[in-house]
């Protein structure tokens, strides 16, 4: 190492006044630039990983709405997820209204949770947002809850009229994708 | 590496000879496992479950690699190939029960390896990082259990896989693109599929070159013993050829007989029926559950039904989840009792059964549905799992006062077999 040392030092007083060495600046140099080259090279390995082409090519869904009645929900799919599709009734829209939001877990009113002008139109993603287990409600005859929306059957997670959270382990209201009407019966959804 | 007393290996064979010269293999085997390993003579059964781990991994390699040969990693078939690799491949069922019960039983000789370190403080300088290595392999086991779950494609498969890669979306911000990362979609699907398949061929062999380093970090020290009393000299060892290939290999043929016997009488015991359905993303099983052995960390994951200060109830189980694993990595440094063996330790031996009962406790709240009276049960379990660690086991290490240590091994093992007094040779 000594004799390395004393190199060096002959190296720096050849280079100048800096006080760095010619031999550590292409040492630091060399280094870097086959540090940065590594992680470049590794991007593309992480980034694989990544949905493909095909799977966002199915990020969106269009979904006709003509053929729900109020009181009726359907399921359908969105990126690979249940995506539920509900009219609500009078009677459901004015039991989610009567709750203040800010004494709810995730305050939302409904209003909120729909499109102006459309409030009848409750569409949101049939993923618990505890564990990801899809809840019961949309289909005809099933377990809506005591909040009478949605019911996990997982955890016990409840759901209201608006899918809100009112009950059980999960920390918030099921997701409301971003979605618009193409026609007043027909939502894109993604 | 080893006693100076260990036996030297000299081939006698030219052949031997010649091979040694150029390629010192055989002489790596011979001081590794064969008679120039010296180990100390009092072994009990306990220290069978370091070799019968490496026998489960060997069932598992074989007969995965089998299955992958009948098996197509892809959404569309891949639940159908299973049935197929079942129900017409030529003893194709004999592969899949082996496999799917090897798992089990690889987690049951794992288990027993891993409380043997706890009760006898395997643990204990200078064997830390023969510790540390063998939770590295608990980790990658864990993870290619899982991913081999995911492969037959049943509604449990979809399903653990969505909960458990659900598990990383608790995560604040960057929680749900490390999801769609790990998943290559919104939801687990062909991508998934593929890649578990890959990195579960992968692991084992990863799992196979961190148990060299664990049994090359075991050799620096050597093995220890139910004293705890570290080895003196030549008197107090045993070569592992014959000694102690011979006791493995009776350990090795009780584990086969167990094995043998819930593969052919009861191979889907430990299973779930849900499996024998085909994923379907959208109905979710009424009782989701991982494998029996996730079962004591799934506890600790649902105990958190509450938010605390501005963690989230879900974010906290995982926290704590990954914390019942991560706080075994400081154990060396958490239990400061210079002595090792429990035997030796009458209060850290209490507390020690009562960790046991703790971890069963949880293991059957983790296979329940979550409602109650589990989920009270289940916090009160996990809370005394981590009071154990972090505050009994520092305690106990400085109040307790420990029974008198055998002056060696020898000393120890004449005492137990009567009055061979006049055999005892003082250590040197």
């Amino acid at each position: 190492m000594a004799t390395l040392e004393e190199t060096g030092t002959s190296d720096a007083g050849a280079s100048g006044e800096e006080g760095v060495r010619r031999r550590d600046f292409i040492n630091i140099a060399a280094v870097s630039f086959a540090g940065v080259g590594g992680v470049v090279a590794v991007l593309p390995l992480i980034n694989q990983m990544n949905p493909s082409a095909d799977v966002l090519a199915m990020a969106t869904t269009e979904v006709d709405l003509s053929g729900i009645q109020p009181g009726q929900a359907i399921k359908t799919t969105f990126r690979s997820q249940p995506l539920f599709v509900r009219q609500l009734t009078p009677k459901e829209i004015a039991e989610a209204d009567k709750v203040d939001p800010s004494t709810l877990r995730d305050p939302q009113s409904l209003e909120e949770r729909t499109v102006d002008g459309k409030k009848q139109w409750l569409i949101t993603m049939g993923v618990c947002t505890h564990l990801g287990c899809v809840p019961l409600g949309a289909g005809e005859g099933e377990n809506r809850g005591e909040f009478g929306g949605y019911f996990c059957p997982c955890h016990g997670s409840s759901y209201d009229t608006a899918a809100r959270i009112r009950k059980g382990p999960a920390p918030k209201n099921l997701e409301v994708p971003a979605y618009k009407f193409t026609s007043d019966t027909a939502i894109l959804v993604g | 590496m080893s006693f100076p007393w260990a036996q030297h290996y000299t081939p006698k064979a030219p052949l031997m000879q010649w091979i040694d010269q150029r390629l010192p293999l055989p002489r790596l085997v011979y001081n590794a496992v064969g008679a120039g390993y010296p180990v100390p003579r009092n072994l009990n059964y306990f220290w069978n479950f370091g070799v019968l781990s490496g026998l489960a991994l060997m069932i598992q390699i074989v007969t995965g690699i089998i299955m992958a040969m009948h098996y197509g990693a892809n959404e569309l078939v891949a639940f159908s190939s299973i049935e197929h690799t079942m129900r017409d491949v030529n003893g194709g069922w004999l592969m899949r029960y082996a496999h799917a019960n090897g798992a089990s039983f690889f987690f049951i000789v794992v288990y027993l390896h891993i409380f043997r370190g706890l009760y006898f403080s395997s643990y204990k300088a200078p064997r830390e990082m023969v510790w540390l290595l063998g939770l590295v392999i608990f980790l990658l086991m864990m993870a290619t259990a899982f991913m081999g779950y995911v492969l037959p494609w049943g509604q449990m498969s979809y399903w653990g896989a969505k909960v458990i890669t659900g598990l990383f979306g608790a995560i604040p911000l960057v929680g749900e693109p490390i999801q769609t990362w790990l998943l290559g979609g919104f939801a687990p699907g062909n991508a998934a599929l593929n890649r578990f398949f890959s990195l579960h061929y992968l692991l084992p062999f990863v799992i196979a070159g961190v148990i060299i380093l664990h049994i090359w970090a075991l050799h620096i020290p050597g093995s220890s013993n139910p004293t705890g009393v570290e080895v003196k000299g030549p008197q107090d060892t045993v070569p592992f050829h014959p000694y102690y290939t011979a006791k493995d290999g009776f350990g090795a043929g009780v584990f086969l007989i167990l094995f043998a016997i819930l593969l052919y009488f009861a191979p889907n015991f430990l299973g779930h029926p849900d499996n024998y359905i085909e994923a379907n993303p959208l109905s979710t099983p009424a009782h989701i559950v991982p494998e029996w052995y996730f079962w004591p960390f799934y506890a600790i994951l649902r105990a958190f039904t509450f938010d605390f200060f501005f963690i989230p109830a879900k974010l906290l189980g995982v926290l704590a989840m990954f914390a019942s694993i991560l706080l075994l990595f400081f154990l060396p440094w958490l239990d400061t009792s210079p002595v090792r063996s429990g035997n030796y330790r009458p209060v850290f031996k209490k507390f020690f059964w009562i960790l046991v009962a703790d971890v069963l406790v949880l293991g059957y709240c983790g296979g329940a549905p979550a409602a109650e009276p589990f989920v009270m049960i289940s916090q009160v379990a996990a809370a005394y799992y981590f009071a154990h660690f972090l505050i009994i086991l520092p305690l106990i290490a400085m109040f307790e006062k420990p029974l008198p240590l055998p002056g060696s091994i020898t000393e120890a093992v004449l005492a137990k077999h009567g009055e061979h007094g006049a055999a005892v040779v003082p250590a040197e």
